[in-house]
């Protein structure tokens, strides 16, 4: 057994030598999109305890699991109802094309939930096809509009993300189209740096002001809600619930994004998991579970992530990457004409492979969900993708269900935290559940 | 028939003694309804978010201070505070006129998209920050990072401008009487033209201001910042 | 975050409404600041031998006559003592760092919030306006003070992470906004002796300048010195037996506003705590700039 003898360093791998050669020759950071790619602790490392003999399942098909969810009953006059505890994530028309916008709107209206706007404000075919529409408003002001403040079901203050929590938004210049730049008051084809901070206010005793000026201008009727990106989570929450929100979001560093630095997606903010467990706690710290709704996002996949995360205390959930990959995001084929044609090639041409694919940033989608280019974007056809979404949302609500009445419940909303065990210390210790077979929780008792 | 007694077309509301709410609500929902073309609005003392979200042709017309968000997001409304306005004045504001006859706190006139903001004191830092296509002009001096990342729109300062104008700035121009203390990434100065020079003419006319569009200088981007570069000094 | 609030009375006659007159501008803090509140209160000054110290019980209930006997015992100097539930002011001929010292280890129970020859300093937890209630702040006396409304974030909501923070004598600082490096800050100051009580960053900041006025620094050339050393967002109130501060860092995020009389000055975050003032109409009303440094002498 002779050959050369090849020993990979772990710290210095090959992805590694290959990131600094890159630098080496370019003289700038990579950016790219979707979320965080490496493995860190998150809801596959949790299980059901299910029906037994101590606890009794609901029959399958027969009896009811109800999964009505309703958002924003705090002051708001018109709380936001939804049908399922699943909605669509903020992502910007810029990011996406008009169609893609288009089809989620009209997925999100069938299944009966709501779909939010992203960094570069409303489009008309969202709100057309939308039936329940989160307005967002972020620090760019991006298109932001009062009469579409009017015309917006709820308000999401947006202060991060978690795939870059204390930065901004960024859509390259090959992005930024007649349209795009008309929306967001830019020239074409720039290279759009947007700001990490909101121009009118900074600090939770500041946004306490600029709720009520967004409830003044809705005459209450709105539910306002706050989004962070995942870092200090327990505060956070915290301060939010002070400052006047309706709902929180709490997004994951496992979120995607369009396009911003790898090191920011990487290594900056925490795992879903760890997050939605300290929203939690923070929530009922001050006493406001269900008086103050909690959404949480960044990689929820399944009806098993969603079944958990409910367990673990959200109300809600939001999706991003998913939705796209169920339109097609990482597919090999697109469909054209009732027809799969393959779209291999074009991800080759872009130095990757079905699979692999996080190029959202190029504009160049070989599936034509993240483009603005009047050529690939063609290659989604909104009522294809409407359709495909709607599939995708129901599978993930059915199964949430199954696991629900498996575990005895007649509402999604009645898993709770005694469900769950785990398979790992790490996440033991961060979802604040019991190691499986065991009574131990790493951590207990320690709060914050 | 009785005597026919004139409606008013004025309505004058006392936050001394009315709450927020109602004076929002009336101007949203009743004011234009009711025929309604003026409100007068006394002893603001400070309140936030007075007259925000307007959206018809009302006069309204503030006596003394007001605090964060006055005519937050205006549409066509012609808003004059008698008095300082605190931050945020007429944040994104879409079109008509908000008249601030003090000083104005920080991010006055933040990313207003249309309509005229005119003060006639100094104001605070970060003037115009995120300009997306609104005029302002000060009458006074302005702080710090004043048009900081402005878009589009025009920002005429009848003083000085301290540090930071126009940092990373898009097609925003602005126009400056006065001292600059230090301009921001970006910003340079560059010559007058003469549809400048009538630009400001016209504005400096519509606020009231009796300067000579020749004392004032041009800032504007040098748009070296507009695509990322790896040979450039950028700090990105 | 917070809201913070500043009076000093020019007039003396105004002295004597020092805290009819701020009331109305804490409670106006409310919604900044709906967990806790703070006051510094600078009196006439207690003559030359004596110091005052401001002691807080929290939940603990404390006969504070026993604990006066039980100081009598110990220190065979002159007391008085002023109680007001779970808070009291002792006047005392000691030396304030024994009296110190003894308290920690006889009556744990009971919290040190200020030494000096002027200072009285309240802090509670709960709304501002049940604060002042609980402890007559409206029949206050003084010539100036510095107050604090509180909306908790990162350290908990417990009445030593409320502001004022303290050190020396006379001393104190409130803040608005967030420090970004107050762990550094702290880390750089424990091993020159400086003792901190909370892992809050407001105190990050206060021992800072209590350690650069120990060093000789005058209070401006300490605010001076911490524009390069303090980083983050900040608004600070200081007050000394005679002399109130306000400055602002470099971005003044944090809102902050003055209005100034023949009668008096008075800052606060926001216009609406100065509205009520007398002839407020009249007065002089600026927002102090960047970086610079303004204050007052009584």
């Amino acid at each position: 057994m002779t050959g050369p003898q090849l020993e990979e360093s772990a710290g210095f791998d090959r992805s590694t030598i290959e990131y600094i050669q890159r630098a080496a020759a370019s003289g700038l950071y990579e950016i790219r999109g979707l979320g965080a790619k490496r493995r860190v602790p998150n809801f596959d490392d949790l299980l059901f305890l299910a029906a037994s003999l101590s606890r009794y399942p609901l029959e399958g098909y027969r009896e009811r699991c109800a999964t009505k969810t309703v958002l924003g009953t705090r002051f708001a006059t018109r709380p936001i109802e939804l049908a399922i505890p699943i909605t669509v994530a903020g992502m910007s028309f810029g990011a996406l094309s008009a169609r893609v916008k288009d089809a989620l709107g009209r997925a999100a209206t069938e299944v009966g939930t709501s779909t939010t706007t992203g960094d570069g404000g409303m489009t008309v075919e969202e709100r057309a096809s939308s039936k329940t529409l989160v307005y967002q408003c972020l620090p760019s002001r991006y298109g932001f509009d009062p009469d579409d403040v009017r015309r917006a079901d709820a308000i999401e203050i947006v202060i991060g993300q978690g795939a870059k929590p204390g930065g901004g938004g960024m859509l390259l210049g090959q992005k930024v189209n007649p349209r795009v730049a008309r929306m967001r008051t830019l020239p074409e084809g720039v290279d759009q740096r947007s700001a990490s901070r909101h121009p009118d206010w900074t600090g939770p005793d500041d946004l306490v002001i600029k709720i009520k000026e967004l409830r003044e201008i809705t005459d209450w009727e709105k539910p306002i809600y706050v989004k962070v990106g995942a870092t200090r989570v327990f505060n956070d929450v915290k301060l939010a619930v002070h400052a006047g929100a309706d709902v929180i979001v709490v997004d994951g560093m496992q979120g995607g994004t369009a396009a911003t630095q790898t090191v920011f997606i990487e290594h900056v903010g925490i795992p879903t998991l760890a997050a939605l467990r300290q929203a939690v706690d923070a929530l009922d710290d001050l006493n406001m579970r269900g008086t103050v709704q909690l959404v949480i996002s960044g990689g929820i996949r399944s009806g098993a992530d969603v079944a958990k995360a409910l367990a673990m205390g959200a109300d809600a959930v939001a999706i991003g990457q998913g939705v796209l990959m169920a339109l097609g995001c990482n597919s090999d084929s697109y469909i054209a004409g009732g027809k799969h044609l393959s779209a291999v090639e074009d991800y080759a041409r872009l130095g990757t492979a079905p699979g692999f694919c996080h190029h959202c940033h190029t504009g160049k989608c070989p599936v034509g969900v993240t483009t603005q280019d009047p050529v690939l974007e063609l290659r989604l056809d909104p009522a294809v993708g409407a359709k495909r979404l709607k599939n995708y949302l129901k599978t993930v609500n059915m199964e949430l269900t199954t696991i629900a009445r498996a575990c005895g419940k007649q509402d999604v909303h009645h898993l709770e935290k005694e469900d769950l065990v785990a398979l790992t210390v790490e996440a033991a210790a961060m979802a604040g559940v019991p190691l499986a077979g065991t009574s131990w929780i790493p951590g207990a008792g320690q709060k914050g | 028939m009785a005597n026919l007694r004139p409606v008013p077309m004025l309505r004058e509301f006392d936050l001394a003694r009315d709450t927020l709410r109602d004076l929002n609500s009336f101007l949203h929902k009743r004011a234009a309804a009711e025929g309604i073309s003026q409100v007068q609005v006394k002893n603001p003392d400070g309140a936030h978010s007075i007259a925000c979200g307007l959206d018809s042709d009302l006069d309204v017309q503030i006596h003394g201070h007001v605090g964060y968000y006055v005519a937050g997001m205006n549409k066509h409304a012609s808003v004059t505070v008698h008095g300082n306005a605190g931050p945020g004045a007429a944040e994104n504001m879409m079109s008509g006129r908000v008249h601030i006859r003090g000083f104005a706190s920080t991010a006055a006139g933040a990313s207003a998209h249309g309509g005229l903001l005119v003060i006639d004191g100094d104001a605070s830092l970060r003037c115009g920050i995120s300009l997306k296509g609104a005029d302002i002009v000060v009458g006074g001096s302005v702080g710090s990072f004043s048009a900081f990342m402005a878009q589009a729109g025009r920002i005429v300062i009848c003083g000085d401008a301290e540090d930071a104008l126009g940092d990373s700035l898009y097609e925003a121009v602005i126009y400056v009487r006065g001292k600059v203390r230090s301009l921001g990434a970006d910003a340079r100065f560059e010559p007058m033209t003469d549809a400048d020079r009538a630009a400001l003419k016209g504005l400096l006319a519509q606020s009231g201001q009796t300067y000579d569009p020749a004392e004032f200088k041009r800032v504007a981007s040098a748009k070296s910042l507009y695509h990322w570069h790896a040979d450039a000094d950028q700090e990105y | 975050m917070c809201g913070i609030v500043g009076l000093l009375v020019k007039n003396p006659a105004l002295r004597s409404q020092l805290g009819a007159l701020m009331v109305p501008m804490l409670v106006g803090m409310t919604e900044r600041g709906p967990d806790s509140a703070g006051l510094a209160v600078y009196t006439a000054p207690v003559s030359n031998r004596h110091h005052k110290l401001s002691l807080y019980s929290g939940e603990n209930a404390v006969d504070w006559s026993e604990l006066l006997e039980k100081i009598a015992v110990e220190f065979s100097h002159a007391h008085e003592i002023a109680a007001h539930g779970n808070h009291a002011v002792l006047t005392s001929a000691a030396d304030p760092d024994r009296l110190s010292a003894w308290l920690a280890r006889n009556a744990p129970a009971v919290a040190v919030l200020s030494v000096g020859q002027s200072i009285d300093l309240y802090k509670d937890v709960g709304a501002p306006a049940d604060i002042a209630e609980r402890y007559d702040f409206k029949s206050l006396h003084g010539s100036h003070l510095v107050g604090h409304t509180r909306m908790a974030t990162e350290s908990a909501v417990t009445p030593a992470h409320a502001h004022p923070f303290t050190a020396g004598r006379d001393f104190c600082l409130v803040h608005n906004g967030s420090l970004s490096n107050p762990h550094l800050v702290r880390k750089r100051l424990e091993p020159l002796g400086i003792e901190f009580e909370t892992d809050n960053d407001t105190e990050a900041a206060c021992r800072f300048f209590e350690w650069r006025l120990r060093e000789g620094d005058d209070l401006k050339t300490a605010v001076r010195r911490g524009f390069s050393e303090l980083d983050g967002f900040y608004t600070f109130l200081m007050g000394t037996d005679r002399e109130l501060l306000i400055v602002r860092d470099a971005f003044a995020c944090k809102p902050a506003v003055v209005a100034e009389t023949d009668d008096y000055v008075a800052i606060a975050s926001e216009f609406r705590s100065l509205a009520h003032l007398p002839h407020i109409s009249r007065a002089t009303l600026f927002e102090p700039k960047p970086e610079e440094i303004y204050s007052w002498r009584i």
